[in-house]
């Protein structure tokens, strides 16, 4: 942990003092109950500061006594060109000042109110008579809100403890795979294994989840085939340990950046508790999933930008440094576990714009300085996070280096990375020859191998015969046979190898076709022609004839396996072999649509290379060359990862849910226990804090857009002081209110877990509640 | 007496040439030759069914959009005369000469003409100069796309009419504000601005893009109008009125009125019925009506009825109970209870009918007065035919494992009694002691034992069960879903005792004498749910794009061509238009960026007013065409290129913008400004010899040769048809 922006030790130590202080010089305040500077501490500071303290402030921590003297002066309002020149250094960036516990009773934060809802125009206008109103009166919170001083670490010491209580309270139970964890653990143990897999999300989460395995002393052998499952011998602690534990750090991490948003303890204390107790984050914290990784991320992200925010007045100092990295390395790892991460990115990005933007207005900053800034905000929140993201994937595909599952999912150049794999060390014969039996793998990302089996379209879909597609998985029926175009091959002569420019038909090996088109419609893509297998023990017709070219060759050269880049077309309409990538309804079963496309762009659609080579006759050389970079494989692996997210839909009878359902709590999600004799958990929020969630935010919006119009129409210069503390309290949480909003938005939009909402509507509660009880 | 004649009647008529002479010219290119080709032309033979149909006044859902664009297409075939007999089947066909060609297409036609004064008034409007409005105006005028659009009976162009009619009128009733609020033309403007909206919505749902975007610029306009001090609360609270009034209340009454004009006008049943629910088409002339009438309304123990779900989908259906069985092993092995099948059948048929019985006595007719079932009450279902009892149990559906198989209960002597006790709960009841009703009723059949309900699985049953669909006792959900519910559709009071007559009393039709009518809001609700939630089968169509292509313009749409001869019609841009309307806006927007930026750190470049002009502008034609363009990204429908036209326009509409603010403040020396008014003449008249180029594709005439053809195929992914030899 690093020192916080505030050091501690100052903060209490200034806190008595700034009490006796408080009652000796200004008695008279007392009944006015309004008045709670401790919503907008920062600015109060650096209005006095700058207006009372001079030159004291800017400098490090100054010791405590001799400084408290200034603070007795401004109970007479500085002159007007006082407070005028105090504008000039940009609202919101103000100097550090030593004393934050002096900070609550200070009033003087006109200077708030005009950098929220002002939109530009308001503040000239509004801000200096104010001002002068503002900073006369001096009072005393009255029912003081200041904790004692050891109250923070002890809150917090409470709050780690019950949030740990809760959350690995009968942990163990029930000991069998619920909902999720059948894919995550099964992830979990492939990387154990060490064998390669697919997934739709990015790796990092399930790479925690496999090292929090292996430390634990899991061994990857359990399968994790469905819910229900029972774990018997397996260690299967350790990985829920660690979910659980993230899953705990989220109130703290809560706790903490409410507490710097609101600098008010019982606000911050509430969020906790509020969290602590809500059942959905509970049980969702409690099972080997992504979910509680991701809001581990997601909230660390929210804290260190919150942070790093209030150091705002100290660039380029350590802490701000510290907070800023973090904010990157936070971000890097919600992108890292699940896609949805990227909403808090699009935050972070809006608050560091909003930021810069400010910077840039700032006119005492030169544009060199701006340029500092500027560069350390994308070292920090572009660079870095990009290269951890990148790292975990190097991590991700070094660790993952045996064949499994996943392996059809990438390209010939990929698999032969993987031991195990059929192209691993692999030896062929290294030229394309007449009479071989070859597979055809698509280029395009993601793309198949070129298939056909005995099944015919449907009626009405094109020409009623055989289907070509292109399948993912490896299948006899991927393979085909290189013929010449008019002849079968003599077995007795020599090899004649296929050279860029010959006319070739290929034969399907299972059934004996031909690859095949004509000039009828795609079955989905209409504007391409349909690709079938036609003929009988390969005898067809004309329209079997391809013409194959090397891309980038000129004629007469020999065709690589593997390497050259080869495209097919045919003779006869002069289209292109190409696979649309689109998936074929059930009659197809969901395999690829192959089409032959007339356009003739130069896409990897229509791109295939030669993959297996059987050839006896043929000498086999090994194939080393194939080593792609780790910037393709990385490329490859998103494109296959955005392709099945893409190909991700509900599939009817499936339990889904609807995302205005979230908020409302309107279903929950049953994790374990099918039969009734059954462990039996079921997700759902705790409904008062949900719905409590949903009036705190229409209250909210109600609030400010009246506050908005309010000032808008110049209400605060006629107006007494409580108005413009209201205005003060709801311009500050307005900021830290539009936040929370897009992160709900941002929620809302992650695929089933409704759970997350509960976080980012909790946060803002304590905010408003607190604004009520003013 | 007579004072008033001592002074000479003097009417002075102010009459802007410029906007005279481009109407007449808009009016020429867009109805130049309107009837040729006489035969239907792409998207006419979609529309033109409905058009059909509101002749003959029968009732049609179109999932495509609300209402006011048919209807307007409709104005024009009532206008002509059309009595609607035509077959639209496909596109190519003829017309025969019952259909009034000129008069269908000539309201579209006369919506693109006058897009191109609308231009022109925009940019005035918008505070610029005269020259940049003739601009304009001229690049809306000679733009192919529009044209070919225009020119046939679709809607884009009076989507686009309306729209800019919006635009139009808001920036009048804008410019108004300054000092003459709440005057007369005040009003007229902003209550214009109000209907022009909600045509726009009423024509397609793209409108509504638009109408929010104005909604928003109203807004902000209003926020301002909010800091105005000198302004009274009073006078503040009156202006937020009148724009409530006129754009938000006035909006949605004349969208909803659409919907009434419709209703009225087709008030006969037709091929369309079957998605509705059964009150709904019992309100229809024919169809239902002519069945249900004269039903009994409250169902009573012994009454015979059919059981219709109400969600309809995939098809609507009948629950069905035939002779056969479930199978003793399904394919996957899974063992079944051997039963009597239930199945929700999509036909009438008799073995749709089903009788209440009052589980306490043995009679299957009515009494003497019948005893109505109400909400709560537990019956038991017996099939009409076969008279066996629907039952429940816990063996696995056929097809949804996770659910309980439905049958008709035979007793086979082994351990598994029948459990056929239902509660009849109504669904939109409003009391608890409701009277369950024909047709208006939605019921839920909860199983007494197991507290299943009886569902419509949706999947179809195979061969052994005749394709039917597949009806379950689902045992989890709780909350509301349509495939739980049914209502009774078919109804009468039983009367035979025995079962010989009873089979035959089901096979007669019902008749007796009741009248349901729904209330418009009611229907209203309905239609408008279903014209949202009706999915059409996405298929992909040979002409159909992505969003993306629409940019660049890298696909057409072959719109028809001559039986005999190479004369065709093609949806196809200027393609100078085109590329220099991206330019635009990219020079726009990158503006923009720099003067924001430099503005920021205190620099002004322009003077405040050029800024503001240029910011107002900008708000209103790049945000028009993001707008109007972007969505399309998020849609899953089949997109064309005409989709793009209404973006199009506002993209058009920058490019004298862009022009102007150049000339005016970045070409500094006397040399450069002519040299850039040079410029533009030649870019000018590129746009025009690229008009002139592609006309005979955008009106059909003359016909080309194939050289020629070959030629025009400017990009390689254009599909210009070219007959084989």
């Amino acid at each position: 942990m690093a020192r916080p922006c505030r050091p501690r030790a100052e903060h209490l130590r200034a806190k008595p003092c700034f009490l006796q202080l408080q009652l000796s010089h200004s008695p008279r305040s007392l009944p006015l109950r309004r008045e709670r500077g401790d919503r907008v501490p920062w600015l109060q500071q650096r209005s006095s500061c700058s207006a009372t303290l001079g030159g004291c402030c800017s400098a490090g921590p100054a010791p405590a006594g001799p400084s408290l003297r200034p603070r007795a002066r401004p109970l007479q309002p500085p002159p007007l060109q006082d407070y005028i020149s105090m504008r000039a250094p940009r609202p919101g960036r103000p100097p550090r000042t030593p004393y934050p516990g002096l900070r609550r009773s200070r009033p003087g934060a006109g200077s708030t109110a005009l950098r929220m809802p002002a939109a530009g125009r308001g503040q000239a206008e509004a801000g200096p008579p104010r001002q002068g109103e503002l900073r006369e009166p001096r009072r005393l919170p009255p029912h003081s809100p200041a904790p004692p001083a050891a109250a923070q670490p002890a809150a917090l010491a409470l709050v780690i403890l019950l949030s740990f209580a809760s959350r690995f309270h009968r942990l163990a139970e029930p000991p069998h795979v619920c909902w999720d964890e059948t894919h995550f653990g099964k992830m979990g143990s492939y990387y154990i294994n060490r064998t390669f897999f697919f997934d739709v999300h990015p790796p990092l989460g399930k790479m925690l989840i496999g090292l929090a395995g292996y430390l634990s002393g899991y061994d990857g052998t359990f399968p994790f085939q469905k819910p229900g499952d029972r774990y018997e011998q397996h260690n299967y602690m350790g990985m829920r340990g660690f979910c659980a534990f993230l899953g705990s750090c989220l109130v703290p991490l809560v706790y903490l950046t409410v507490l710097e948003l609101s600098k008010s303890l019982p606000a911050a204390l509430l969020t906790a508790f509020i969290l602590i107790f809500d059942t959905g984050c509970i049980t969702l914290s409690q099972y080997i999933l992504l979910d509680p990784i991701l809001m581990f991320f997601v909230m660390g992200a929210v804290l260190s930008m919150v942070k790093c925010n209030s150091c705002a007045d100290r660039p380029f100092s350590a802490s701000w440094w510290f907070w800023m990295s973090l904010t990157g390395v936070n971000l890097a790892g919600a992108m890292g576990v699940k896609f949805v991460g990227l909403f808090v990115v699009l935050l972070v990005g809006l608050n560091t714009m909003h930021d810069l933007w400010d910077l840039l207005g700032n006119l005492s900053l030169s544009l060199v300085m701006f340029g500092k800034h500027l560069l350390a905000r994308v070292l920090c929140l572009i660079l870095l996070p990009l290269a951890l993201y990148t790292a975990m994937f190097a991590v991700h595909f070094t660790v993952l280096n045996k064949s499994g599952p996943g392996d059809g999912f990438f390209s010939s150049a990929f698999q032969s990375q993987l031991i195990g794999n059929n192209l691993h060390n692999m030896s062929v014969p290294e030229h394309l020859a007449y009479g071989s039996m070859v597979t055809m793998k698509n280029l395009r990302m993601a793309g198949g191998y070129l298939h056909s089996h005995w099944h015919l379209y449907p009626e009405g879909i094109g020409a009623r015969q055989q289907q070509v597609t292109a399948y993912l998985h490896k299948d006899l029926n991927n393979l085909w046979i290189v013929k010449k175009h008019h002849s079968d091959t003599d077995p007795s002569i020599p090899v004649e190898f296929v050279r860029h420019g010959d006319i070739i038909r290929l034969e399907h090996k299972e059934t004996s076709r031909n690859l095949h088109s004509h000039q009828h419609e795609a079955p989905l893509t209409r504007k391409h022609f349909q690709v079938t297998a036609y003929g009988i023990n390969g005898t067809g017709d004309s329209n079997d004839f391809w013409r194959i070219e090397v891309v980038g060759r000129k004629a007469e050269k020999l065709i690589r396996v593997l390497r050259s880049q080869v495209r097919l077309i045919h003779v006869a309409t002069g289209c292109i072999l190409g696979s649309s990538g689109k998936i074929l309804p059930k009659w197809g079963w969901e395999q690829l649509e192959v089409t032959c496309t007339p356009y003739l762009k130069e896409t990897p659609n229509s791109l295939w290379n030669f993959e297996d080579h059987i050839n006896p006759k043929l000498p086999n050389i090994s194939l080393d060359v194939l080593k792609p970079s780790f910037a393709e494989i990385l490329l490859e692996s998103h494109m296959v990862m955005i392709q099945g997210n893409t190909a991700l839909k509900p599939k009817d009878n499936e339990v889904t849910s609807k995302p205005w359902h979230w908020p409302i709590n309107y279903q929950g999600l049953r994790f374990s226990g099918v039969n009734e004799t059954d462990y039996r958990v079921y997700l759902l929020g705790n409904p008062v804090i949900w719905w409590l969630n949903l009036v705190t935010i229409g209250l909210y919006l109600l609030i400010t857009v009246s506050t908005a119009v309010a000032l808008k129409r110049g209400v605060q210069l006629t107006s007494e002081h409580k108005g413009e503390v209201k205005i003060l309290k709801s311009a500050r949480t307005l900021k830290h209110l539009l936040r929370q909003r897009e992160k709900l938005w941002k929620k809302c939009i992650g695929r089933l877990c409704d759970q997350w909402l509960l976080k980012s509507l909790i946060t803002p509660l304590p905010e408003i509640s607190e604004q009520e009880w003013v | 007496m007579l004072g008033f004649l001592k002074e000479p009647v003097i009417l002075t008529v102010e009459i802007n040439m410029n906007v005279m002479v481009l109407t007449l010219m808009g009016l020429i290119s867009r109805l130049w030759r309107l009837s040729y080709p006489r035969a239907v032309v792409f998207d006419e033979v979609y529309y033109g069914q409905f058009v059909s149909l509101y002749m003959k006044r029968i009732f049609f859902v179109d999932d495509s959009g609300p209402p006011f664009g048919h209807m307007l297409l409709a104005l024009g075939g009532y206008l002509g005369g059309f009595d609607g007999n035509f077959l639209w089947n496909r596109i190519g066909a003829e017309y025969s000469m019952n259909v009034p060609v000129w008069s269908l297409r000539l309201l579209p036609a006369l919506a693109g003409a006058l897009c191109v004064p609308l231009a022109y008034q925009i940019l005035v409007e918008l505070q610029f100069s005269h020259c940049a409005a003739l601009g304009a105006a001229l690049l809306i005028l000679l733009e192919n796309s529009l044209i070919t659009q225009s020119r046939f009976m679709l809607l884009e162009s009076i989507l686009i009419f309306f729209i800019l009619l919006a635009v139009l009128a808001y920036l009048k009733f804008y410019n108004l504000q300054k000092h003459s609020s709440f005057s007369g033309s005040w009003w007229f403007w902003l209550l214009l601005t109000g209907v022009a909206c909600s045509c726009a919505v009423g024509v397609k749902y793209m409108g509504l893009f638009t109408y929010i975007l104005l909604l928003t610029i109203a807004g902000l306009h209003f926020w301002h109008v909010i800091g105005d001090q000198n302004l009274s609360n009073v006078s503040l609270m009156c202006h937020f009125l009148a724009r409530t009034l006129a754009l938000i209340v006035i909006p949605v009454a004349m969208y909803v009125s659409f919907f009434y004009v419709h209703l009225t006008l087709l008030y006969r049943s037709g091929p369309h019925d079957q998605i509705m629910t059964s009150a709904f088409q019992a309100s229809l002339e024919g169809g239902l009506a002519r069945i249900t009438q004269g039903q009994p309304l409250e169902v009573a123990y012994g009454s015979q009825i059919t059981l219709r779900n109400v969600l309809g989908k995939p098809m609507q259906c009948w629950l069905h109970s035939h002779t056969n069985t479930y199978p003793i092993r399904y394919e996957n092995g899974r063992g079944s209870s051997h039963q009597q099948q239930v199945t929700c059948y999509p036909f009438k048929d008799v073995n749709n009918w089903w009788i209440v019985k009052d589980p306490g006595m043995q009679q299957l007719v009515v009494s003497n007065p019948p005893r109505p079932v109400r909400h709560g009450h537990i019956v038991q279902l017996v099939h009409g035919i076969t008279t066996r009892y629907l039952n429940t149990h816990d063996v696995a559906a056929p097809l949804s494992p996770h659910s309980q198989e439905v049958s008709c209960y035979i007793d086979y002597n082994i351990s598994m009694p029948a459990q056929n006790l239902w509660r009849v709960e109504i669904v939109n009841r409003e009391s608890d002691t409701d009277v369950w009703k024909t047709i208006l009723s939605e019921v839920r059949f909860v199983h007494v034992n197991t507290s299943a309900v009886l569902k419509l699985s949706g999947a179809s049953l195979p061969e052994w069960g005749y394709r039917q669909l597949e009806v379950v006792g689902e045992k989890l959900s709780k909350g509301y879903h349509q495939s739980m519910v049914w209502n009774v559709e078919e109804h009468r009071y039983g009367k035979s005792l025995e079962q010989k007559e009873r089979e035959v009393e089901l096979h007669s039709p019902t008749q007796m004498d009741i009248s349901k009518n729904l209330s418009f809001m009611a229907k209203f609700t309905e239609l408008q749910w279903k014209i949202l939630t009706l999915k059409n089968e996405e298929t992909e169509h040979k002409y159909s794009s992505s969003a993306l292509d629409w940019i660049t313009m890298d696909t057409n749409i072959a719109y028809w061509l001559h039986p005999t001869s190479s004369a065709q019609i093609h949806l196809l841009g200027n393609v100078v238009t085109w590329t220099s309307a991206n330019v635009a806006a990219l020079v726009y927007v990158c503006l923009s960026l720099w003067y924001l930026v430099r503005r920021r750190r205190k620099i002004y470049d322009i003077p405040e007013d050029a800024w503001q002009l240029w910011v107002s502008a900008g708000g209103i034609c790049v945000g028009g065409w993001a707008v109007n363009y972007l969505p399309f990204f998020g849609m899953e429908k089949t997109l064309f290129l005409y989709h793009y036209l209404p973006a199009l326009t506002f993209q058009i509409l920058l490019i004298p913008i862009v022009l102007q603010h150049i000339s005016d403040h970045l070409c500094r020396s006397v040399l450069l400004k002519s040299m850039f008014t040079a410029l533009i003449v030649a870019w000018f008249s590129s746009v025009y010899f690229v008009y002139s180029t592609f006309s005979p594709v955008t009106y059909g005439e003359p016909s080309l040769s194939v050289t020629e053809l070959k030629d025009l195929r400017w990009k390689d992914s254009w599909n210009i048809l070219i007959r084989k030899q």
